[in-house]
């Protein structure tokens, strides 16, 4: 079966000479789950943006049989949703319906399609009573919804969220879990929230200065990188002791 | 969570509300048109300017005090010339040229705010405004909430760290520099919005819905006020 994502041998260097990727090599099945760890600038975030052409590096990046190049750029970027780490970056029209309409009418659908499919996709993300409301009236977990139905109006094939959690709190982490659940695309996941990786995902891989180190089951990788907070925890206990 | 009262003003539901702002927007330059020509000592005339302008106040239920206090922001400025053109001789000049600017700021606040801002871009656009400059407007508007939480965020932090010293010379070092991080942030963000909108299909034009719709009822309100600004210029 072809694979939805197939990268092989990706380098990307940054203007100034940053080398971000080096060697990455990588598949995405279609159905799959996968969640991508890694410490801060260890590259995961300019990783995904490869995917969809944004940034370009050397190597071979194929996205749903398409090599990613000028000519296939919108195709491949209906065929991946991305929803970005700061939902304020991606909410950009004046309200909330014409935000989400914004990628169908770029698909070339007419006004009244684009609606249609904003309002399905608004109803998926659990927010269809804020269709005409300013983004800036919302919620953290709101905007986040709205972002996320942003690109379900296009029917991705594969959704990669960039730290989908990031300012919402636990019950709208909760929520958050539950839509994409729910959601029948492939899904990659940039998070340093192992819990919301694990209880999404069933394979993780692991990025450190720019090479994707480790591909496995997400508590393999969690264990083996010791990614989680619970040393934290106990050396504020620890602190905590020795303090009182 | 902000909340801008002309934003919230704009959200009403009077008959001055539900018009068309492709009625609005002309009335509204014929009004600014009428009251500039209107001579200088035809009292009666500014007179009738001044109450339809009242009784558009009342109709669209908007804060009576509230919206005649607001437009005095403009009296600083007004005022200032209206001193000059007195010192100089011409106090009748003077006193039209404050009120005249206090009644266009007037109504321009009752245009603006019983009309939503996406709409009166849309209706702006129709007319035949500029695109980009639509788009810059529309940004501007989006984004500034976003830059002042940010701009306050920095106040936070920097009365946390400012300590028990009161000098003016620090804070006005702290507030250059934040105003340089202000700005700097906002490039970044420029560049993470226009990603945003690549990643989403962007081809380098906006496309809209089109929300606007002009019945029988605007057209008359067009008619209408085109003909009694007429009248009250040439009575």
């Amino acid at each position: 079966m072809t694979p939805l994502i197939e990268v092989r041998d990706l380098h990307y260097h940054y203007d100034d000479g940053t080398q971000a990727l080096e060697g990455v090599n990588f598949t995405l099945q279609a159905g799959e789950t996968v969640a991508l760890f890694g410490a801060n600038g260890s590259g995961k975030t300019t990783f995904v943006l490869q995917l969809n052409g944004i940034l370009r590096g050397e190597g071979s990046v194929t996205v749903c049989g398409l090599p990613v190049s000028k000519e296939n750029l919108a195709a491949i970027r209906s065929k991946i949703g991305m929803v970005f780490q700061d939902a304020d970056e991606q909410l950009f029209m004046p309200t909330v319906l014409e935000d989400v309409a914004f990628g169908p009418l770029n698909q070339g659908l007419d006004p009244e399609e684009a609606v249609a499919k904003a309002k399905v996709a608004l109803e998926q993300a659990g927010l269809s009573h804020a269709a005409n409301r300013a983004p800036y009236h919302l919620s953290a977990g709101e905007k986040r919804q709205v972002a996320l139905a942003g690109v379900l109006a296009m029917q991705p094939e594969i959704l990669v969220l960039d730290e989908p959690t990031t300012f919402l709190d636990p019950p709208a982490q909760r929520h958050l879990v539950d839509i994409l659940r729910d959601l029948p695309q492939a899904k990659l996941i940039v998070t340093h929230n192992t819990r919301f990786a694990a209880s999404l995902a069933s394979r993780a891989v692991f990025f450190q200065k720019g090479k994707l180190v480790a591909d496995g089951p997400v508590d393999e990788i969690v264990q083996r990188y010791d990614w989680t907070y619970s040393p934290l925890a106990a050396d504020f206990r620890y602190s905590a002791q020795r303090r009182f | 969570m902000h909340h801008v009262l002309l934003d919230r003003w704009s959200q009403g539901e009077s008959p001055l509300h539900h018009r068309d702002p492709r009625a609005k927007i002309p009335v509204l330059a014929l009004f600014l048109v009428a009251l500039a020509i209107t001579p200088v000592r035809d009292y009666l005339a500014i007179g009738v300017e001044a109450a339809l302008l009242l009784t558009g106040i009342l109709v669209s239920g908007l804060p009576f005090f509230g919206i005649l206090l607001r437009a005095m922001a403009v009296l600083p400025f007004s005022v200032t010339f209206g001193l000059m053109s007195w010192i100089a001789g011409e106090p009748e000049r003077a006193i039209a040229l404050v009120a005249k600017s206090y009644l266009s700021t007037l109504a321009v606040l009752l245009i603006v705010g019983t009309t939503p801002l996406p709409r009166l871009l849309a209706g702006m656009e129709a007319l035949g405004a500029p695109r980009l400059l639509v788009l810059v407007a529309q940004f501007l508007y989006r984004y500034l909430f976003v830059i002042s939480e940010q701009a306050q965020h920095m106040r936070l932090a920097a009365s946390c760290r400012q300590g028990p010293v009161d000098h003016h010379r620090p804070r006005f070092r702290a507030a250059a520099g934040a105003l340089a991080v202000l700005f700097a942030r906002s490039y970044l963000r420029a560049e993470g919005i226009h990603r945003a909108m690549m990643a989403r299909a962007f081809t380098g034009r906006f496309l809209a819905l089109d929300s606007l719709r002009f019945d029988f009822r605007d057209g008359l309100f067009l008619a209408g006020l085109t003909v009694f600004l007429g009248l009250v210029l040439t009575l």
